[in-house]
C-alpha cells in the first residue's frame, strides 16, 4: 500500500546524464533520506516522481500503478505531495489561502456551486477552512493565518511549505532540503516535526544536507553522486561506507 | 541643501530638459520654419509649476507643514477607523440605494453615461478574472463583447429571439469563444500570450467586418429589438419594449449587480483561489494539485461569459451593432480600467471604470488633450500607485504591505 517505487530511472538533459538507473523504494511508514553532493540529481528525482520531468528510461510506480504520463496534479491527487528546495509559496496570498489552495484536489465544487452558494459548496468551504487551519496549527503557524506569505520570516515560510503539502492529505510526502537555511534550534524543531508527520502514517522521502538531521531520523538512506546511486542502507552502514565518504570528501561528513 | 535634495533638483532639471525636447518638435516645427517662443511659453509654465510642487514636497519632508499634516493624519486615522467599523452590508445598501435612485435625480445625459459606466464595469470585472486573478494577459478581450453583441443581433433580427433568452445563449457562445482562444494559449506565457490574444481580438473584428453575408460587414446590423417585458393577458402573451434610457439603466444595473455578486463569490471560492495560485506560481500550483490547464481555460471562459453578457446588452441598447465598436482601443480601455483600479480588486475595477468613463466626460472641453492626459495619468499611477487606486485585499486581515 502507498509504496513509492522507482525502478531503473534514467534522465537526460541534452548531453547531461542527470540520473542513471536509480532504483529504490519508499515503503509504508518509512522515512527515507536522499543525500548526495550538490548537483547529484536529488531534486531531479523529486521532479521525476512528481511528474515535472519525464524519464528517458525506467518507471516510477505508486501503489503498484505506474505514474508514467500523469500530469503533476494527478500524481498529487494520488497522494504524493512535495515541498520545494527554493521556497515556492504563493507570495501574495495569506498563509491560510496558501494552505487552502492545497485542498483544491480534495474538493469538487464548481463555478455554479460557487456563484449560487449552494449548501454543498458552503459545507465544503467550511471543511476546507477547517482542515487548512488544522494543517497550519500542526505546523505551529496558527497565529500567522492572515499574514501574507511574503511577509513571513524565512523559517516560517519553510514551515508553511510543509503545512501546504500536508493540507493535500498526502500518503507520501517529499521534502526537498527542509532544513536549508534554518538555525540549529529550528533544525531540531524540524526533526521533531518530521517525526510527528511520520507518526500520522505519512511516508517520507527527504533530501537533506544536514547530516545530524538525516542520521537522526531516517531509517533508510539512499546516496546519489553524479546521478548514480552509490550506496543504500541503514544510517550506520552509510556512515561507514567508503564510497560515500569519498563522494563527500571535504563535505559535511568530514 | 543636503546632497539628496540637490540630487532631486538635478533630476528636476533633467526632467524639464527632456520635457522640452519632447514638446518642442510638436509645437515648434512648422512649415514656415522653426519657432521657439510658443513651446517656451508653455514649457516655462510647466517648469514653474513643477518647481513649486517640488519645493512644497521638500518643505513637507522637512516637516515645515507639520502643524497641518499631523492633525490631518490623525483625523484620517480616526476616519479610517470609523469607516472600518461601519458594517459592510450598510455600505453596500447605501451604494445600491444610490444606484437605484440615480435615474430619478438626473436627466438623459447622465443616464447615458451611467449606462456606459455599468457596461464597462461588467467588462472590467470579466477581464479582471483573466488578468487580475489568473494573471493571464488578454489584449483581445473586447472580442467576447463582440461575440455577445453579434449573437444577440443576429438571433434577434433573423429569429426574433428575446433578449432574456439571448443572455444565456450569448454567454455560452462567448464562453466557447473563450475556450477557442484559451486552448492554443494554454502553454504560453508573457509576451507570446499578449501577441496571440491581440491577434485573436483582431481576427474576430476582421471576420465581423468581412463576412458580408452574415454580419452585413462594416454597415453593421440594424433593427435589433430592445429587451421586452412580457405578461399573460388572458390567453395571449403581451409585451412592451423596454427602450427608454431609464428602463435600460435598470436592466444593466441588475446585470452589473449580478456580475459583482458572481465575481465576488467566485473570488472567494476554491476556483478563485486556484486562479490566484496560477497567477502566483503556475508550476507550484500544478504541483499542489491544481489542474492549471483546466483552470486557465476556465478563466478565459468565465471572463468571456461576462464580456458576452455585456455585449448582449450593448446590442439591445444601441439597437445597432457594427465592427467599429470592437476595436483594439476598446480592449486597451478595459484593460486600463483593471490596471488603474487595482488588479484583482472588485471595488478597484469599479472605480477604474467610473474614473475612465466619467472623467473624460467631465473634461469634454479638453477633447484634444484627452489621450494626452490619459497617458499622463496612467504613467503617474504606475509610478505612485502601482497596485491601483484600490488595491486588492482578500480573505483574512492582512498586515500592512511592506514595500
Ligand atoms: N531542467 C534542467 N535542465 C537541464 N539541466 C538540469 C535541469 N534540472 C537539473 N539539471 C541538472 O541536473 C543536475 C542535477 O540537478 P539537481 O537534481 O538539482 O541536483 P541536487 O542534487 O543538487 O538537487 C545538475 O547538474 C543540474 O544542473
Ligand atoms: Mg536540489
Amino acid at each position: 500500500m502507498a509504496t513509492l517505487e522507482l525502478s531503473e530511472i534514467s534522465v537526460r538533459f541534452g548531453g547531461l546524464q542527470a540520473l542513471t538507473d536509480v532504483s529504490f523504494r519508499v515503503e509504508e511508514n518509512d522515512i527515507v533520506g536522499l543525500i548526495g553532493p550538490n548537483g547529484a540529481g536529488k531534486t531531479t528525482v523529486f521532479n521525476v516522481i512528481t511528474g515535472v520531468y519525464q524519464t528517458s528510461a525506467g518507471q516510477v510506480s505508486y501503489d503498484g500503478a505506474p505514474l508514467r504520463g500523469l500530469r503533476p496534479h494527478k500524481i498529487l491527487a494520488l497522494g504524493v505531495a512535495r515541498t520545494f528546495q527554493n521556497i515556492r509559496l504563493f507570495q501574495n496570498m495569506t498563509a491560510l489561502e496558501n494552505v487552502m489552495v492545497a485542498q483544491h484536489c480534495r474538493t469538487r465544487c464548481g463555478v455554479l456551486g460557487a456563484v449560487l452558494r449552494l449548501p454543498g459548496q458552503k459545507r465544503e468551504e467550511e471543511r476546507i477552512r477547517e482542515r487548512s487551519l488544522e494543517a497550519l496549527e500542526f505546523m505551529d503557524l496558527g497565529e500567522y493565518a492572515g499574514e501574507l506569505a511574503s511577509n513571513l520570516a524565512y523559517g516560517l515560510q519553510r514551515r508553511l511549505e510543509i503545512a501546504r503539502a500536508l493540507a493535500t492529505e498526502p500518503k507520501t510526502i517529499l521534502l526537498d532540503e527542509p532544513a536549508a537555511g534554518l538555525n540549529p534550534a529550528e533544525s531540531r524543531e524540524l526533526m521533531h516535526t518530521i517525526g510527528r508527520i511520520s507518526s500520522r502514517g505519512i511516508n517520507i522521502l527527504m533530501v537533506e544536507h544536514d547530516m545530524k538531521v538525516v542520521m537522526g531520523i531516517c531509517r533508510h538512506i539512499v546516496v546519489l553522486d553524479h546521478g548514480v546511486m552509490i550506496a543504500e542502507g541503514e544510517p550506520e552502514a552509510i556512515q561507514r561506507d567508503p564510497r560515500v565518504i569519498e563522494a563527500y570528501l571535504g563535505n559535511e561528513l568530514n | 541643501m543636503t546632497i539628496r535634495a540637490s540630487k532631486l533638483w538635478l533630476r528636476y532639471g533633467l526632467a524639464m530638459a527632456w520635457f522640452f525636447v519632447l514638446l518642442w518638435p510638436l509645437l515648434g516645427i512648422k512649415p514656415e520654419g522653426l519657432e521657439f517662443a510658443v513651446s517656451f511659453a508653455i514649457w516655462i509654465k510647466v517648469a514653474v509649476a513643477a518647481a513649486i510642487l517640488l519645493a512644497l514636497y521638500q518643505l513637507n519632508k522637512a516637516g515645515a507643514f507639520g502643524f497641518l499634516t499631523r492633525p490631518a493624519a490623525a483625523a484620517g486615522r480616526v476616519a479610517v477607523g470609523a469607516a472600518a467599523r461601519v458594517p459592510r452590508w450598510l455600505v453596500l445598501s447605501v451604494v445600491l440605494a444610490a444606484a437605484v435612485s440615480f435615474p430619478f435625480f438626473t436627466e438623459r445625459y447622465a443616464h447615458d453615461v451611467a449606462i456606459s459606466v455599468l457596461v464597462y464595469i461588467i467588462l472590467g470585472l470579466g477581464l479582471n478574472i483573466v488578468v487580475g486573478l489568473a494573471g493571464l494577459l488578454d489584449l483581445g478581450y473586447i472580442a467576447f463583447f463582440g461575440v455577445g453583441a453579434y449573437t444577440y443581433a443576429l438571433l434577434s433580427v433573423h429569429f426574433g429571439v428575446s433578449f432574456w433568452l439571448c443572455l444565456p445563449i450569448s454567454a455560452c457562445f462567448a464562453a466557447v469563444a473563450g475556450c477557442i482562444i484559451g486552448y492554443p494559449t494554454l502553454r504560453m506565457r508573457g509576451d507570446y500570450l499578449a501577441i496571440v490574444t491581440l491577434g485573436f481580438g483582431e481576427i474576430v473584428r476582421i471576420v465581423l467586418n468581412n463576412w458580408m453575408s452574415v454580419t452585413n460587414g462594416p454597415n453593421g446590423i440594424l433593427g435589433i429589438k430592445s429587451p421586452g417585458a412580457y405578461w399573460w393577458q388572458g390567453d395571449t402573451l403581451e409585451h412592451i419594449w423596454l427602450n427608454n434610457l431609464e428602463q435600460l439603466y435598470f436592466i444593466i444595473l441588475a446585470l452589473a449587480v449580478f456580475t459583482v455578486i458572481a465575481v465576488y463569490r467566485l473570488n472567494h471560492s476554491r476556483i478563485g483561489r486556484a486562479f490566484e495560485a496560477v497567477r502566483e506560481d503556475q508550476t507550484a500550483a500544478e504541483l499542489m494539485g491544481v489542474n492549471t490547464l483546466g483552470i486557465k481555460l476556465l478563466a478565459y471562459a468565465l471572463g468571456a461569459v461576462f464580456g458576452g453578457l455585456a455585449g448582449t446588452f450593448f446590442a439591445a441598447r444601441m439597437q445597432f451593432v457594427s465592427p467599429e465598436s470592437f476595436t483594439f482601443i476598446e480592449s486597451a480601455m478595459v484593460l486600463s480600467m483593471v490596471v488603474l483600479g487595482g488588479m484583482g480588486s472588485i471595488p478597484g475595477v469599479i472605480l477604474g471604470a467610473v474614473v475612465l468613463i466619467v472623467l473624460p466626460e467631465l473634461f469634454r472641453g479638453f477633447q484634444l488633450y484627452r489621450m494626452f492626459v490619459f497617458g499622463g495619468v496612467m504613467a503617474m499611477m504606475m509610478v505612485f500607485r502601482p497596485k491601483g487606486l484600490w488595491p486588492a485585499k482578500r480573505l483574512g486581515q492582512r498586515s500592512e504591505e511592506r514595500g
